[in-house]
C-alpha cells in the first residue's frame, strides 16, 4: 500500500464534506436563491452561532431523548433478537409480525402517542425506540440463527446447555451483526425523536426547527439540520469506534473492514 | 455374547424420525473395544455421519438399541470428542482459548478452570506443542493454514481427555503431505493414551494406515458389509505404507468399495 493512497483514503471524507459546503455555497450565491428557501451554509452557521444557547439546550434535549430511545432499543432488540434468533418456531411466528411493524409509517403513531403520553419528551423517546429497535433485532437474530451446524454438534456433544451454547458462541458470534446494527439504528433514532418533537413537542431540534420555519428564519432552520446532521455522525463515529475495538476479529484487523 | 466399549446391536435410523422416512441406517451392527481405533470407510452419503451423531447420542435410533460404556445412549454424551472436516474453531478467540472451550462446558473441569486457570494453560499448551503448534496459542484461527486449524481441532476435541473420540473426515480437506502428517500426529496422541476412535473416511489409505478395524459401509441405506481386522505393526510410519502388506490392505478395500459401488 503507497503512502499517497492510505492518505487519500484517510482525508478524502474532510475533502468530500468540505467540497460539498463549497458547492453548496457557491451554487446558492452564484444563482442567487433567496436566503427564504436555501440560505447559504455560511449564513446558517451564523446562525448557529447567533442562537448557540438555544441550540445547545435543544441539542441538549434531542441527544438526550434520542440516546433514551435507542437504550431502550438496544434492550429489547438484543431480547426479541436473541427469542427469535434461537427458536424456528419464534421466528416463523414474530417475522410477519415485524415485517408488518416495520412498514408502519412511525410518524402515524406520533399522535397515538401524544394521546396516550401528552405532549412532550415521552413520545419522542418512545418514537427513537419504534424506529430503532427493528435492525437491531434483525442482525441479531441473523447472527444467532447461521450457527454452524457442526459447532453446535460439537457443543452439544460435550453438553452444553443452550445456554452455554448462547453464552459462549452464540452472543460473540452475532456481536459483528449486532454492532452493525447499532450504527444503522442510531441514524435511525436521531430521525425518530427529531420527528415526534417536530410534531408534537415544545422542546428538542425538531421543535426549534419547526418554530424557526414558522418565524421563515431559514438559516436557523438549516443550522438545525447541520446539527442533527453532525449529531448523528458523531454518534455513528462512536458505535464504529466501538465495533473495531470489540469485534477485532471480524474485520481481520483491517481498520477499514 | 459381550458388550462392547460401543456396541451396536441392529440399529435402524430414519431421517426425520417419521416411520416411512427413507432409512439413513440399516441394521447396523457393531462392537468396538476399549481403547479400539475403528475406521469406517464407504461411498458418499452412506451415513456415515449418521452413525456418528449416532453414537455420540446427539440422533436416537429409530429402532434397535445403542449402548456406550454398558449404558444405553439416550441424549448427548460427555465423554466425547469430535472433529469434523470444517475445523470450526471459534473466530473470536486465540488458538489456545479455542483448544480450552471443553474445558468451560464439561464437568469437572468446568467448575475448576477458574480457579486452576493456569493448570490447564498449561496442559492445552503441551497438547498444542505435540501437534505442532507452540508458539501458536495466541494466534487468531484467520492467521493459522488450514492444516493447523485442523490441528487446533483436533487439540480442541481431545484437551478434556475423551474416551471416545468422533473424528468425521478430519483430514478431508488437507494436502496430502500435511494429511499424512497428521496421521502420524493422531496416531502418536492416541499411542500414548489409548482413546476408543471412530473415524470416519473417504480415504482408504488413512484407514489402512491408522485404524485396528476397519468397517466397510455399503450403499445408503448404509449397512455394514465387511469388518477388515488390520494386524499391521505399531507404530506405523511413512515406510509402512511402502510394505506389502499395506499394499494388499488397501486393495482388499478398494476391491470392496468398487463392489459396493457396483451393487
Amino acid at each position: 500500500m503507497s503512502r499517497k493512497r492510505f492518505n487519500a483514503t484517510r482525508y478524502s471524507p474532510w475533502i468530500a464534506s468540505i467540497g460539498l459546503f463549497v458547492l453548496w455555497e457557491v451554487l446558492v450565491r452564484g444563482l442567487r436563491v433567496p436566503v427564504y428557501i436555501v440560505p447559504t451554509p455560511s449564513a446558517s452557521l451564523e446562525a448557529a452561532w447567533t442562537f448557540r444557547d438555544a441550540i445547545w439546550m435543544h441539542a441538549a434535549q434531542t441527544l438526550a431523548t434520542t440516546l433514551a430511545g435507542f437504550a431502550i432499543a438496544v434492550v429489547f432488540g438484543v431480547v426479541l433478537g436473541a427469542l427469535v434468533g434461537s427458536s424456528r418456531a419464534i421466528y416463523a411466528a414474530a417475522n410477519p409480525i415485524l415485517i408488518g411493524f416495520n412498514s408502519v409509517p412511525k410518524v402515524a403513531l406520533v399522535p397515538v402517542l401524544v394521546m396516550w403520553f401528552g405532549i412532550g419528551s415521552v413520545p419522542a423517546v418512545l418514537t427513537a425506540f419504534l424506529i430503532s429497535f427493528f435492525p437491531i433485532v434483525v442482525n441479531v437474530a441473523t447472527g444467532l440463527a447461521t450457527l454452524e451446524p457442526e459447532l453446535r454438534d460439537v457443543l452439544r456433544s460435550l453438553g452444553a446447555s443452550r445456554l452455554d451454547v448462547l453464552l459462549k458462541v452464540g452472543f460473540p458470534r452475532s456481536l459483528p451483526f449486532f454492532f452493525a446494527s447499532l450504527k444503522v439504528a442510531v441514524t435511525l433514532a436521531f430521525v425518530g425523536s427529531v420527528m415526534s418533537e417536530t410534531v408534537a413537542s415544545n422542546v428538542g431540534m425538531g421543535y426549534l426547527m419547526m418554530s424557526a420555519s414558522s418565524k421563515f428564519n431559514m438559516p436557523l432552520v438549516f443550522a438545525g439540520l447541520l446539527v442533527i446532521a453532525a449529531m448523528g455522525v458523531a454518534m455513528y463515529g462512536v458505535f464504529s469506534a466501538i465495533e473495531l475495538r470489540s469485534t477485532r476479529w471480524a474485520t481481520r484487523g483491517s481498520p477499514t473492514g | 455374547m459381550s458388550v462392547g466399549f460401543v456396541d451396536l446391536d441392529h440399529v435402524k435410523l430414519r431421517y426425520g424420525g417419521e416411520d416411512d422416512a427413507p432409512l439413513a441406517l440399516d441394521e447396523t451392527s457393531m462392537k468396538i473395544d476399549k481403547g479400539e481405533f475403528v475406521a469406517v470407510v464407504g461411498p458418499s452419503g452412506c451415513g456415515k455421519s449418521s452413525l456418528l451423531k449416532l453414537v455420540s447420542g446427539l440422533m436416537p435410533p429409530s429402532e434397535g438399541n445403542v449402548i456406550v460404556n454398558d449404558q444405553e445412549v439416550t441424549g448427548p454424551l460427555k465423554i466425547v470428542g469430535m472433529a469434523f472436516q470444517n475445523p470450526t474453531l471459534l473466530p473470536w478467540r486465540t488458538t489456545l482459548k479455542n483448544v480450552l472451550l471443553p474445558l468451560e462446558i464439561v464437568e469437572p473441569y468446568r467448575g475448576r478452570l477458574r480457579g486452576e486457570r493456569k493448570i490447564f494453560e498449561e496442559k492445552a499448551m503441551q497438547l498444542l506443542a505435540k501437534v505442532g503448534l507452540g508458539g501458536f496459542e495466541h494466534k487468531h484461527p484467520w492467521e493459522l493454514s488450514g492444516g493447523m486449524q485442523q490441528r487446533a481441532s483436533l487439540c480442541r476435541s481431545l484437551i478434556h481427555e475423551p474416551d471416545l473420540l468422533m473424528l468425521d473426515e478430519p483430514f478431508g480437506a488437507l494436502d496430502a503431505f500435511t494429511r499424512e502428517e497428521l496421521w502420524d500426529i493422531l496416531q502418536g496422541l492416541w499411542l500414548e493414551r489409548p482413546f476408543t476412535v471412530i473415524l470416519v473416511t473417504h480415504d482408504l489409505r488413512e484407514a489402512a494406515y491408522l485404524a485396528d478395524t476397519i468397517y466397510v459401509m455399503s450403499k445408503r441405506p448404509g449397512r455394514i458389509l465387511v469388518r477388515q481386522k488390520n494386524t499391521l505393526p505399531r507404530p506405523r510410519d511413512q515406510e509402512t505404507t511402502f510394505s506389502q502388506d499395506f499394499i494388499d490392505l488397501v486393495h482388499v478395500l478398494k476391491n470392496h468399495i468398487r463392489d459396493v459401488r457396483a451393487a
